[in-house]
């Protein structure tokens, strides 16, 4: 019984079904995160240097401000689809949202 | 005559960085430039020697490791621009401000006001983050409403170039068509012989395609400038002193007056090095002094560190 509640809570901890997202030494973790269709995802900057969550899309579909240290944003994804972003002000940090 | 060197001379930035520990500065001269008879042929001559300040990234706002008085440092690096430079004018390459807040702007505003000399600003991506940088425009860039403009000083022709905005995923620094549009038509009709400083935030050449350290499009400015005998770039964004000669094109970054970030691959990002110890921030962060020889095609730059 212990063990598989382990498994469970390891299961929930998994990557790929966090809607939490941190940002750290100026990447987006985890990079990519799959939830379902009226998820929101918040983000968390936990980096000295502001960032921003900014979509990739022409034109951006969501785009945060800058974020301070510690400050959150937070987006709620109704459609499913592929939802790349990335940082308007570190243009290399990039990171995806899969919303099935 | 033309040199190539592609990558950094890390021979001699280490001989740089070793005789500026021991706080002397050091000059030298770049090699490049077309041949003195060409700039008699076609120029007019610059009026007189004179010298310039560069300084960079401020944040002011900026409180965490490694410097939570990123004020004092900026006042210690413009009493020194001051004190030993005693220059014609000064510039700015960009974050002024961390978070392009008014108190922050304000700040600087007043501290550079006190020394007196006429300063030319550019955005960094820290300046504009707000109103797509309308704020920062007003108070900093009044001859250029989106953070690009030119200006003559003593027979030189500087540009002031903003590469901080809409930037793409995955890209690097950005200038965009219509800022290359008023480019070509600055530089139209201007004698090859005349030197050209440009000063921009992000680095005109890649020092690092992983941290984003280049602008994406700077080969098409560079295009236009490569006919000028004498062209220096001067920018910040990396907080570090690197240098790179190409044909007639001196590029030059600069030091931070608030914090050091490290040399591209030696840490896992370019943020700040926070576990710089205080003893050591100040002969990390710096200021820069560019002077232009009569007669000689190529500026003098030389890069000291805080003093004090």
């Amino acid at each position: 019984m212990r063990a598989i509640l382990l498994a469970a809570f390891c299961l929930f901890a998994l990557p790929a079904f966090a809607e939490d997202v941190t940002i750290d030494n100026f990447t987006f973790t985890p990079a990519e995160i799959t939830v379902k269709a009226g998820a929101t995802v918040t983000w968390t900057n936990r980096d000295d240097i502001p960032h921003t969550v900014t979509s990739a899309a022409h034109p951006p579909i969501f785009r945060s401000p800058a974020l301070d240290t510690n400050e959150t944003t937070s987006v709620t994804f109704n459609t499913p689809g592929v939802y790349r972003y990335f940082c308007s002000l570190h243009a290399h940090m990039q990171g995806t949202v899969i919303v099935q | 005559m033309a040199q190539q060197n592609d990558t950094p001379n890390a021979g001699r930035r280490a001989a740089l960085e070793c005789m500026l520990w021991a706080g002397s500065g050091v000059l030298w001269t770049m090699v490049g430039g077309i041949p003195r008879s060409s700039v008699l042929a076609a120029t007019p001559e610059p009026t007189d020697d004179f010298s310039f300040a560069q300084i960079s990234d401020s944040h002011l706002g900026f409180s965490a490791a490694p410097n939570t008085d990123v004020t004092g440092t900026f006042q210690l690096a413009l009493a020194q621009v001051q004190h030993h430079a005693k220059p014609a004018l000064m510039i700015h390459t960009g974050d002024v401000s961390h978070l392009s807040r008014a108190a922050q702007f304000d700040t600087a505003w007043q501290l550079v006001s006190t020394t007196g000399i006429e300063t030319h600003y550019v955005p960094g991506e820290h300046d504009v983050l707000d109103n797509d940088g309308a704020d920062f425009f007003a108070r900093f860039t009044k001859g250029g409403p989106k953070g690009w403009y030119s200006f003559d000083q003593q027979g030189v022709h500087f540009i002031g170039l903003n590469n901080v905005q809409n930037l793409q995923a995955g890209g690097l620094g950005n200038l965009g068509d219509a800022q290359l549009a008023w480019l070509k038509q600055d530089l139209e009709g201007r004698a090859a012989s005349q030197p050209i400083v440009v000063f921009a935030h992000i680095p005109l050449w890649t020092v690092s395609e992983t941290w984003g350290w280049g602008t994406a499009d700077s080969e098409q400015a560079l295009a236009l400038l490569r006919r000028f005998g004498s062209v220096t770039v001067l920018n910040g964004h990396i907080h570090q002193v690197m240098q790179k000669v190409e044909g007639h094109v001196a590029f030059h970054t600069a030091r931070s007056t608030a914090f050091p970030q490290p040399a591209p691959g030696t840490a896992p990002s370019p943020g700040p090095m926070k576990s710089v110890p205080a003893e050591k921030l100040r002969s990390m962060l710096g200021v820069r002094q560019v002077t232009l020889v009569r007669g000689q095609s190529d500026l003098a730059v030389v890069d000291s560190v805080l003093e004090g």
